[in-house]
């Protein structure tokens, strides 16, 4: 299991590098603010971990997980909208 | 939930997320992208909300409606020139997000061998980013001082620290206890604080894009802590970036990943020679006007002073009365002018300025020869010959736009005072070189008004 884990890793970040070598400068803060939001899939974790139900302090550290992840992911996709959406091309 | 279904939807998440970071390659694009990837964190949220593992949902409600309301609250409110704070405050987040996971899991069960590997590297990676990137917040918004701080031993310190993790983590894989953990990870706290705060303001675009990568590698961490492929996934590509992000900032800065990290670099209170003895030629806003009204072409280059004083839309309203004048108008962005990757032209963006009238340093350095005006406003060490000429300049080898190959160059400072690097620029005293001592704000006002009176 952990062989396999570390080949979809090696993979994936082959993929990220073709493809964000590929982001003009332009766009490097958007791509920042984009794949911090991204990074905020550890959501996915903190949710599982903290709906498990144990009770006591492994449920408070769930759930404050599951605050800082959704603070990630919410603010992250949201301000890159936000960025991206003054980007305009030449009118002219 | 079934388990195949739940795999599936997970590889529909992780495809959108490449796919949406392919999309960010073009400005027209880009924001159809985002929200691809939005949509894959949306079809991930939900699909790990029905899944069988889940039986309280009390928790989760609160943390995801208290964490959309502050995310939400934070993206709204942001100025753009506050960007690399913010940026900065999600990694430490991410990185936090990781740590708590990697902790929630130890608690309840420490595993195999393999899983506690998994958890030291997840809590360690977590818990740095978390605490670094908030000194990195810090520095930037101003609640410490952006100068380099370090303590007398701070590397001996550093060093024990890191051996006493090293030492820990391996207890922790062999034979886990509990405060063993806890030393861990409160150390691993207190030296994501003593490694940034010795780092000066001036490299902080590097720091903050390294944090980036370092948000990655901890969801990543959390990934093979729960065995979940679309983490692993995320985190790795958002790692690639932040490294390549990284990698180009160094390079522009003609720095190296250790010597940003090693600290003591780049901070306003460096040694400062007398300089400004030499004759520099002094301009008004009706000469420059002329010399602007005049070119057929003039290549503006932002600085972060430009920012600083906000003179972002004035600068645009500039730009546009020379357009009416028929000069062709662009600006020169290099990979350092603001405070993060790519900043300057966020907040040009912002100004309403077109992105096709930006180019980066590769792109416009061969034009400048075939420039009448080069235009510097709030920037220094990035238009500096020294770094071409000067092999005993600090900055000697930092790619620099070459401003001084126009035929004249104007640069719109507040004084003589060096920049971040602390160092005199001898642009200034060139033949060609035009100086206008003002506020950027003020001087491009005057200059609008005096272009639109030639």
């Amino acid at each position: 299991m952990l062989m396999v884990s570390i080949t979809v890793f090696i993979l994936a970040a082959f993929v990220g590098f073709e493809i964000i070598t590929k982001v003009p400068p332009t766009l490097h803060t958007p791509l920042m603010s984009g794949s911090n939001a991204i990074s905020g899939i550890t959501i996915v974790a903190a949710i599982i971990v903290s709906g498990r139900a144990e009770g006591g302090l492994a449920t408070v550290l769930g759930v404050v997980a599951v605050i800082l992840a959704t603070i990630n992911v919410v603010g992250g996709f949201l301000v890159t909208d936000r960025m991206l959406e003054m980007f305009k091309r030449d009118p002219r | 939930m079934n388990e195949n279904l739940q795999s599936v939807l997970y590889l529909v998440a992780a495809v959108a997320f490449i796919v949406g970071l392919k999309r960010l390659t073009s400005p027209a694009t880009a924001r159809n992208g985002n929200r691809l990837a939005a949509i894959g964190m949306l079809v991930a949220t939900v699909t790990t909300l029905l899944g069988r593992e889940i039986v309280s949902y009390t928790g989760i409600l609160v943390g995801i409606v208290i964490g959309s309301a502050v995310g939400a609250i934070a993206a709204r409110r942001i100025e753009m020139t506050d960007m690399p704070q913010l940026v900065a405050a999600f990694n430490g987040f991410g990185g936090g997000a990781s740590a708590f996971v990697a902790a929630t899991e130890f608690i309840r069960h420490p595993g195999a061998i393999d899983t506690r590997i998994t958890i030291v590297l997840s809590v360690l990676i977590g818990s740095i980013t978390m605490t670094g990137s908030f000194v990195a917040f810090a520095k930037l918004q101003g609640l410490v001082s952006g100068n380099p701080i370090s303590f007398k031993g701070q590397k001996w310190f550093d060093g024990v620290l890191a051996m006493a993790i090293a030492t820990l983590g391996v207890l922790l894989v062999i034979s886990p206890t509990s405060l063993e953990f806890w030393i861990l990870t409160l150390l691993s706290l207190v030296i994501g604080v003593t490694r940034i705060l010795p780092i000066g303001g001036a490299d902080m675009p590097v720091v903050i894009a390294f944090l980036n990568a370092a948000s990655g590698l901890a969801a990543a961490a959390a990934g093979f802590v729960i065995g979940s492929t679309v983490l692993i996934i995320s985190g790795a590509l958002v790692g690639a970036s932040g490294l390549i992000l990284t990698s180009i900032m160094v390079k522009a800065m003609n720095r190296t990943l250790i010597g940003v990290l090693a600290g003591g670099f780049g901070g306003t209170s460096g040694p400062q020679e007398e300089i400004g003895q030499l004759p520099v030629k002094r301009a008004t806003a009706d000469d420059v006007a002329i010399t602007l009204a005049y070119a057929r072409s003039v290549i503006v280059v932002p600085g972060y002073g430009l920012a600083v004083a906000q003179a972002q839309h004035v600068m645009k309203d500039l730009a546009a009365a020379l357009q009416e004048k028929n000069v062709e108008v662009r600006f020169a962005i290099h990979p350092v002018a603001g405070r993060m990757p790519g900043h300057m032209n966020v907040l040009l963006a912002e100004a309403d300025v077109p992105y096709d009238q930006l180019y980066d340093l590769e792109t416009i350095n061969r034009d400048f020869s075939r420039t009448d005006v080069a235009l510097v406003v709030g920037a220094n060490d990035v238009v500096n010959p020294a770094a071409r000429t000067d092999a005993n300049s600090p900055i000697y080898g930092m790619p620099i736009l070459d401003v001084d190959a126009a035929t004249t160059c104007v640069v719109i400072k507040r004084s003589l005072s060096p920049g971040f690097a602390g160092i005199d620029n001898p642009l200034f005293y060139l033949e060609g070189t035009l100086m206008m001592f003002d506020d950027a704000r003020k001087a491009l006002s005057d200059l609008v008004t005096a272009v639109k009176n030639v």
